[in-house]
């Protein structure tokens, strides 16, 4: 029972311990609770971070829940408060409220072949969920990572793809649409990993992440290798303001993202025709 | 429960005692039209008003209200800030009474917002039935909101030199014992509450050709009507609709740093998903750029949405929204062409032509 001075938009306050420049315009934020909790959050769930005479903007968390203690967050630099957070210097303080959303339904997985499709910042919220699978690797079947970017300097977490790249039970490709001097791998928009791998769609289950403009071609892709609606699943940015489900600015259709979402099937999808 | 009358030459002392009390408000006179405003003295008090500019959600959603207070520097820190007066709000009709009750279902469901829920358990309401339609633009009997079934503490009929007071809670029936101005109903009271009763409904008409109820489901059919278009060519975006909108609530919060950059307040301000930006994040791609989709959006919202997640209807029919738009959008219209032209199709029909397009 909320007592008459709790408030859902009281924020809890959280240090930055380290700060790491990933690519160009993004930063990798690695923050600890000052009360000593974990976030306690799921893989694709969102937190509203607070610069307090800024505001607050909604970020996706990029760590996994099975890694205690601190938790990792992936901004790009594109508005006022996320300006500001890339100005700061590790022992900065922030406000921290949620975590907000559904999260990628990890017991669905389980048992199951996944196929994995981050495009650009789409890789932040999916890496959550791949590193709590490699975690408890035993769980699930055959992980396949198809990662697009827009060119070689775009790419994020490069020591960790190297690293998925590395393991004899991971799947894994990357492309950029342009590549550049050094660039060796393929060039080419997501879509082209896709003839690449060949899946059981009995049994695969699909999580993809990107920019609007993406997902009606990896969902053509998906649907024509079988993956049942049911089975795909990705993450739709809205503006979430409040992570309450009261500012309406979230909104698809009847749902409010940051209730019902922002992770959705693409079967829910077709009863949300603003959704993509 | 026997019904208790209030003489109309008794309610200044009553007006007057409640405002010793706590602060009153109620439908007040400016310039030619009337707005809920707390009152200084009894004689401000135009129970006579047919319907006010705004309705009385500003006491429970402030235009703008801070919720946050914080101190920047060596120790951050914020805290909350919640603002609760104690208030009678009085000649609340039965069109706000429904709306007031479908904003205290959305701010109570899913996440308690204590900013809303404290203002409103500090009000009393005391409605006042509407004996006549307040003009041509409004409704309400066609959206079910003329009938009232709870949502107030106190309701009033005007039997002419009297009110009839029903109880709506405990709140109400202590505040009418405490101000000991109410008496019992004569068999003269009643029967002339029934003739008001009698007299009143065939005054106001059914303005919409389908039942209320069906509105959902022909919203739902009539996703892709091009009448949306038309509203959209019409529309200027100006979000005078969801200003005056008894049930509409969205809101942006933003912050605002005091001028000596230590401490400053996060406010909670009202918005309209009727505004171009209303949809845009940070990176400029905007989920609802065209003025026919957010008017599209605003009547879904109203006939289908607020309704499933609510169990109450999302318009009350108050016709405000018709009054203060500058180019007549008129729900009315809009829901009775979308009856005259809609074929059974919509989201059905999208998923019937991707069948057959073999997708």
């Amino acid at each position: 029972m909320a007592d008459q001075t709790s408030s859902p938009y009281q924020p809890t306050m959280a240090e930055m311990v380290k700060i790491e420049q990933l690519a160009e315009r993004e930063k990798l934020f690695t923050l600890y609770l000052k009360d000593g909790r974990d976030l306690g959050h799921r893989a694709g769930q969102f937190v509203e971070v607070s610069v307090f005479g800024i505001g607050e903007a909604p970020i996706g968390v990029t760590s996994s829940p099975t890694r205690n203690g601190t938790f990792e967050l992936c901004i790009r630099e594109v508005g006022d408060v996320t300006r500001a957070l890339h100005r700061m210097e590790p022992g900065s303080t922030v406000g921290i409220r949620g975590p907000f959303g559904n999260g990628f339904p990890i017991d669905k997985m389980r048992g199951k072949d996944l196929l994995f499709a981050p495009g650009g910042m789409g890789l932040p919220p999916l890496r959550s969920v791949i590193q709590q699978v490699l975690d408890e690797r035993e769980s699930f079947g055959r992980v396949i990572i198809l990662y697009g970017a827009r060119n070689p300097s775009e790419l994020l977490f490069k020591d960790e793809l190297a690293q998925w790249e590395a393991r004899d039970d991971v799947e894994f490709h990357v492309t950029v649409d342009r590549g550049d001097e050094n660039w060796t791998g393929n060039v080419g928009v997501i879509t082209t990993l896709f003839p690449k791998v060949t899946i059981n769609p009995r049994n695969t289950v699909a999580l993809t992440v990107g920019p609007p403009v993406m997902y009606r071609f990896v969902l053509i892709e998906l649907l024509s290798k079988g993956i049942q609606d049911g089975n795909i699943f990705l993450s739709l940015e809205r503006r979430m303001k409040c992570g309450l489900g009261k500012c309406g600015h979230c909104q698809i259709n009847s749902v409010y993202v940051c209730q019902k979402g922002p992770v959705f099937s693409y079967a829910q999808l077709k009863d949300l025709p603003e959704a993509i | 429960m026997p019904l208790k009358v209030i003489d109309k030459k008794k309610m200044a002392s009553f007006v007057t005692s409640l405002m010793e009390e706590r602060e009153v408000v109620g439908p007040v006179a400016k310039d030619g039209k009337f707005v809920f405003s707390p009152i200084d003295h009894y004689s401000q008090l135009r129970l006579d008003c047919p319907i006010t500019l705004l309705p009385p959600k500003q006491y429970f959603l402030p235009q703008e209200e801070p919720i946050l207070k914080y101190k920047l520097g060596e120790a951050t820190r914020s805290e909350p800030v919640i603002e609760a007066k104690p208030r009678v709000i009085i000649g609340v009709h039965p069109c706000d009474i429904n709306a007031t009750w479908l904003l205290d279902l959305a701010f109570s469901t899913d996440n308690l917002d204590t900013n809303y829920m404290e203002k409103r358990k500090k009000a009393v309401i005391i409605g006042l039935d509407c004996n006549e339609p307040c003009d041509e633009h409004s409704f309400c009997k066609s959206m079910g909101s003329l009938a009232v079934e709870g949502g107030y503490d106190l309701f009033l009929t005007d039997i002419g030199d009297a009110y009839m007071v029903d109880y709506g809670s405990p709140a109400g029936m202590e505040l009418l014992a405490r101000h000991k101005v109410a008496r019992e109903a004569t068999e003269a009271d009643m029967s002339r509450f029934r003739a008001v009763q009698d007299a009143k409904w065939p005054k106001f008409t059914y303005k919409l050709e389908m039942n209320v109820s069906d509105l959902p489901n022909l919203l739902a059919i009539g996703y892709d009507n091009p009448l949306w278009e038309e509203l959209g060519k019409k529309c200027l975006a100006c979000g005078a609709c969801t200003l005056v909108c008894p049930t509409c609530y969205c809101f942006d919060i933003v912050d605002k740093l005091a001028l000596n950059l230590k401490e400053g307040q996060r406010l909670r301000r009202w918005d309209s998903c009727q505004l171009p930006e209303f949809a845009t994040v940070a990176g400029g791609e905007n989920f609802r750029k065209a003025r026919s989709d957010r008017q599209r959006h605003r009547f879904f919202r109203k006939g289908k949405y607020l309704t499933e997640m609510f169990g109450k209807m999302g318009c009350v029919g108050c016709g405000r929204c018709v009054r203060s738009c500058l180019v007549h959008i008129d729900p009315v219209e809009v829901y009775n062409t979308l009856k005259r032209t809609c074929a059974p199709g919509g989201w059905a029909q999208r998923e019937v032509a991707a069948y057959q397009q073999g997708s």
